[in-house]
């Protein structure tokens, strides 16, 4: 090197490399951070939800009516009201899904249509759950007269979930291998027995895992059931899809938005109902996965 | 083939076309539903002063239906709510994507899609029975309702998909490229933040625009923690009222068919649909793009 030549232009390079690394340490710490805050909201949130609510669960809290006593009032027509939705939740939007997963992965032509049924699918699923519940109100409740019935809350839950059993079930099928359906067709099978026999079956697992993920979406939904008028007194036992209706996350709402204190813990005890059978739906569904995956 | 397996064949292609069919009848009747109610109620009220009034008093007269206050609320309340999720949704993704073991990442992950999948309304509890009393103990200016509890928890809750699709984002940027800088002597920080993050920008940028329609569709947590009070202000220690919390309250009201407080439902629905629709799309393509340059 000759020492007396000029130095390159914008100065020599200085490796900083002590300083450097003190940058690195600090933002390193700045990211430990937000996973931190992350995490420690997670915690906050389920240890004063079960500090609450736990106290108030008693075999009373689940199988009495709501009241407008605090230590009367339980969940039973919630409780009631979530099983009988999801069960017709599930009963719509799961062969309404498949269905639709079938139709685009086994049957639709690579044209424009289909393009166009898939974009649509996609928006769909973004968007709001609100909108969903205006749609609910003018169709169902008001111009079919469906009224606040399970039936109505129960259709327009199906529309909602529904872009997301079909975006899981084509993934199941999707991943069923070709040679299974060229197996089928090989020995003669027609396309809907290739289908019935083959491809759902091994598909199968995936759907329903998939279909409980959706469900317990379903079943922790309050705006579109708050816009058609779900949220009244029940005191009686729904037997009928035409029964008026509450569920938990409607019960949560109603007694959160009660100014009364005593009424809050009484939400929290129901969210700790919620957030269980929650819990144990997605446990189911990735049990299903894991058990039937290969 | 026998005549029973071709009528079959027949009969459940046609089923299956009918079920794929139904998704399209939705958004046809989302957008008829909207637009039908929307065009009763700009028949009514000026489209005029509906997005440029400063005052929204749909029932008590005199009437007015300017929608600027609720989506001043609105707006609000989403940005305070990304002002948390997107910074520390974003250092949450590079952390687990550039720097977190594989045990860091077992119990992190794992903790944030249980938070992207507790439901809204126990957020909005979490909202009304735990954080306002502190942020009132904190400040006494607080209200019972406040814009400040709901933006919080709001960006607590978009929080999980800001960094979850950000990693995903992170995560398709080739190891090449990290290689490469690594080879000319950057420290991890460089590489992270000069090299993975601008090389996954398009993804970051979509999942932040999802979060921006996912803040301004939230309803729950706004209802419960912000309250009812159509306001033009920035003060987030006030009460507010968003366009979501509008509808429900309106629609707690049991308003009959035909009336106009029916039809602002629906006005107000189709405002919000729009937004959130294009924001939806730009997401999209944003994705669509950063997948054509990272496949």
């Amino acid at each position: 090197m000759n020492p007396g030549a000029a130095p390159p232009r914008g100065g020599r390079f200085e490796p900083r490399v002590a300083a450097r690394r003190r940058a690195g340490v600090r933002f390193k710490w700045l990211c430990r951070f937000a996973v931190a805050f992350a995490v420690a909201s997670l915690l906050v949130l389920l240890v004063h939800i079960l500090a609450t609510g736990l106290p108030t669960l008693s075999p009373d809290f689940l199988v009495t009516f709501p009241s407008r006593f605090p230590d009367r009032a339980g969940i039973r027509s919630a409780i009631l009201g979530s099983l009988w939705l999801l069960t017709l939740v599930a009963a719509m939007s799961f062969p309404l899904g498949v269905g639709a997963a079938v139709y685009l992965e086994e049957y639709a032509p690579r044209n424009r249509l289909t393009n166009l049924l898939q974009t649509n699918i996609a928006n769909l699923a973004g968007v709001p759950s609100i909108v969903y519940g205006l749609l609910g109100l003018a169709v169902f409740v008001r111009f079919l007269s469906l009224e606040r019935s399970l039936l109505a809350g129960a259709a327009t839950l199906s529309l909602l979930v529904l872009p997301l059993v079909i975006i899981a079930a084509r993934e199941a099928i999707r991943a069923v291998p070709d040679s299974l359906r060229e197996a089928a067709y090989a020995l003669g099978a027609t396309r809907w027995q290739a289908i019935r026999h083959h491809v759902l079956p091994a598909a199968l697992p995936g759907i329903l895992s998939g279909t409980i993920l959706a469900l317990s979406r379903a079943g922790g939904e309050t705006a579109p059931l708050l816009i058609i008028g779900a949220l009244t007194f029940i005191a009686f036992d729904p037997v009928s899809v035409m029964d008026p209706f509450t569920v938990l996350p409607i019960q949560i709402f109603n007694w959160t938005a009660d100014p009364r204190e005593e009424f809050h813990a009484l939400a929290a005890g129901a969210i700790v109902v919620l957030l269980g059978v929650l819990l144990l739906m997605n446990a189911a569904a990735i049990l299903i996965r894991n058990r039937y995956e290969r | 083939m026998s005549l029973r397996s071709r009528v079959v064949e027949r009969v459940m292609g046609a089923l299956f076309l009918g079920c794929g069919a139904l998704s399209v009848l939705t958004t046809v009747g989302i957008v008829v539903v909207l637009a039908t109610q929307s065009l009763g109620f700009f028949s009514d009220v000026s489209p005029l002063e509906f997005l440029a009034g400063a005052r929204w008093s749909p029932d008590l007269a005199p009437r007015s239906f300017g929608i600027l206050p609720l989506l001043n609320g609105t707006l609000l309340i989403a940005a305070g709510a990304l002002l948390v999720a997107l910074p520390v949704g974003l250092a949450t993704a590079v952390y687990l994507s550039e720097y977190a073991s594989r045990r860091t990442k077992r119990i992190v992950k794992p903790a944030l899609e249980i938070l992207a999948g507790i439901p809204t309304v126990v957020y909005g509890y979490f909202a009304v029975a735990f954080v306002t009393p502190i942020l009132r103990a904190v400040f006494p200016a607080a209200g019972v309702f406040n814009a400040a509890s709901a933006a919080l928890v709001v960006g607590i809750m978009i929080l999980p998909m800001v960094s979850s699709l950000s990693e995903d984002a992170l995560s398709a940027v080739p190891r090449s490229l990290r290689e490469a800088a690594y080879s000319l002597g950057a420290t991890r920080f460089e590489v992270s933040t000069r090299i993975v993050v601008p090389a996954g920008l398009p993804g970051i940028a979509a999942s932040f625009i999802l979060a921006v329609s996912r803040a301004i569709a939230e309803t729950m947590v706004v209802t419960l923690a912000a309250g009812a009070t159509p306001r033009m202000t920035l003060d987030l220690l006030e009460s507010v009222q968003t366009m979501t919390a509008y509808i429900v309250q309106a629609s707690l009201g049991d308003a009959p068919s035909g009336t106009v407080e029916y039809r602002t439902l629906f006005a107000v629905g189709l405002f919000l649909f729009l937004i959130t629709l294009a924001l939806n799309l730009l997401s999209q393509r944003l994705i669509g793009r950063f997948r054509e340059i990272h496949p």
